[in-house]
């Protein structure tokens, strides 16, 4: 991954930031440069919500190269308490633990290597809290 | 606008074709459908494929077939718009003659799996790059994540999406053009290895190559062609959100309900007049999703209406008779286009063992990723 691709997503991956239209107040995230709700292009910088809850998960058997050692891991859309939904594994859990609904927090945690001599690639994940 | 019709077909067999390049299997699906349709030229050509450039690294793909159909220096375009690449492709050429630009243009698609290793890659390419391909999910993982919620809110069972597999197994075994022509039994869906719970193995289209081709023209040049007239009777494309998680519901695709509505209104029919239907089964969820929001049956009853057989051939709505995506293959840019090809033989009554009795009026459904983008349209014989 050429490194200035990864760099720009740092603040949406590590802070969580997010835009928040000043028109409607939907908060986009990533923040964007015209809101899909009412076509405004004037927002401000937001921190989502790190709590929310599972909306549904799968278990991915079979993955891409980069991610084939990490098998089997679990992967979710969590719909965070400000209404934000993110697609994020589920880490932590055990085959059996997850189901919709549950309550999720949102953890800083690494995603994948970029091979042998790339960077390693950080973001959050999903962790049950009950 | 002017009246459109198809005029001619081709394809090639569907399957891991080891021995034939990206440019053999174009090649020969655009020449059958040219000899088919018995025209001596044809005015431009739209070229559908997902990712020539990351199954082959070839991109340039309108130039490349050109060429190597011998048809330069006509204008040639590579469409792509990811699975729905074929569709996009014969919408492109429809518009093109209905507007008068052109009075013949041939629409085809190609793609070439097998030259790649890591396909799962590739396809995720259809997805948000950063925003949920980053976080190590798949294709079949996106449209797991819709059938755990479609099963969670309707309570549809493991057998209902298996049904699915089940049905378009035992038509793609009366295709000869089908990847597999072999039947499967439920169990057999339920034991295959799991890929994305909870879809198994056989819930999954296969990598395929493949490449398919019909020749557009404008009824004038049709009428003096052909007996049978199939005719494009209305045509629509919609796009919708990347990502699977911005959508309000995971358990319906809107980019599919608004162009089912464009379509059943441009072509002034209901969807109960509608005699057959090609449909986006990827994976067995999607054929159940898409049925309800095209209409054919209430939101939540798709997979107990794949279970009952109510979409069997010799059934009220015969859907996927072709054997779908998941038997007939899925060489993602000519997809769409055999969907239309397998319409077009309905139509004329050519469809052999698989034809469904009386069949006047057909629809095509193609989407791209998680339902992104979909193209539908609606034939007529005449």
């Amino acid at each position: 991954m050429i490194p200035s691709r990864y760099v720009r997503e740092i603040p949406q991956r590590y802070r969580l930031e997010g835009g928040k239209c000043l028109k409607c107040g939907h908060i986009n995230f990533p923040s964007r440069l015209i809101c899909p709700e009412c076509k405004s292009k004037e927002f401000e910088k937001t921190v989502l919500q790190d709590e929310g809850k599972l909306l549904t998960y799968t278990i991915i058997r079979v993955a891409a190269e980069k991610f084939s050692q990490e098998t089997p891991f679990a992967v979710g859309i969590v719909e965070l308490n400000d209404g934000v939904r993110v697609t994020c594994q589920i880490a932590d859990a055990e085959e059996g633990d997850i189901q919709i609904g549950q309550r999720i927090k949102l953890v800083f945690r690494k995603i994948q290597e970029d091979g042998k001599a790339g960077i390693l690639c950080y973001g959050y994940k999903g962790v049950i809290v009950g | 606008m002017r009246d459109v019709a198809v005029i001619g077909i081709g394809m090639t067999q569907f399957g891991e074709l080891w021995g034939k390049s990206l440019k053999d299997i174009f090649v020969e699906a655009a020449l059958k459908a040219t000899e088919d349709s018995g025209v001596d030229h044809i005015d431009s050509m739209y070229v559908g494929a997902m990712s020539s450039g990351l199954f082959v690294g070839q991109e340039h793909l309108g130039a490349v077939m050109a060429d190597y159909l011998a048809v330069t220096p006509i204008p040639a375009t590579h469409i792509e718009s990811a699975c729905a690449s074929g569709g996009a492709a014969f919408r492109q050429a429809y518009l093109e003659v209905a507007s008068g630009a052109s009075d013949i243009v041939l629409a085809g698609g190609v793609e070439k799996m097998t030259d790649t290793s890591d396909v799962t890659e590739v396809l995720a390419t259809a997805a948000d790059q950063e925003y949920e391909v980053f976080h190590g999910v798949t294709f079949p993982g996106l449209y797991a994540l819709m059938a755990n919620a479609y099963m969670h809110q309707y309570k549809a069972t493991r057998e209902q999406l298996a049904a699915v597999a089940v049905k378009n197994h035992r038509n793609g075994a009366k295709n000869p053009n089908a990847q597999y022509r072999n039947e499967i039994t439920p169990e057999q869906v339920m034991t295959s290895t799991m890929v994305a719970d909870p879809l198994r193995l056989l819930d999954c289209s296969p990598v395929s190559d493949g490449a398919a081709a019909v020749i557009v023209a404008s009824m004038d040049v049709a009428k003096k062609m052909k007996k049978n007239l199939i005719r494009v009777k209305a045509s629509a494309q919609t796009s919708g959100t990347i990502a699977l998680h911005s959508r309000e519901s995971f358990t319906t695709l809107p980019s599919v309900v608004r162009a089912a509505e464009k379509t059943y209104t441009m072509a002034g029919v209901t969807p109960d007049q509608i005699n057959v239907v090609e449909v986006h089964d990827c994976f067995t969820i999607a054929e159940i999703i898409v049925s309800e929001d095209l209409g054919f049956f209430e939101k939540g009853k798709g997979a107990e209406a794949a279970e009952k057989g109510l979409t069997s051939i010799e059934c009220k709505r015969p859907i996927n008779t072709s054997g779908g995506l998941k038997a007939k293959g899925h060489p993602v840019g000519a997809t769409w286009i055999a969907q239309i090809i397998e319409i077009y033989e309905q139509l004329s009554g050519t469809a052999g063992e698989r034809q469904v009795k009386n069949a006047r009026i057909g629809m095509t459904q193609n989407m791209g990723g998680t339902g992104a983008s979909c193209v539908i349209h609606i034939l007529e014989a005449i």
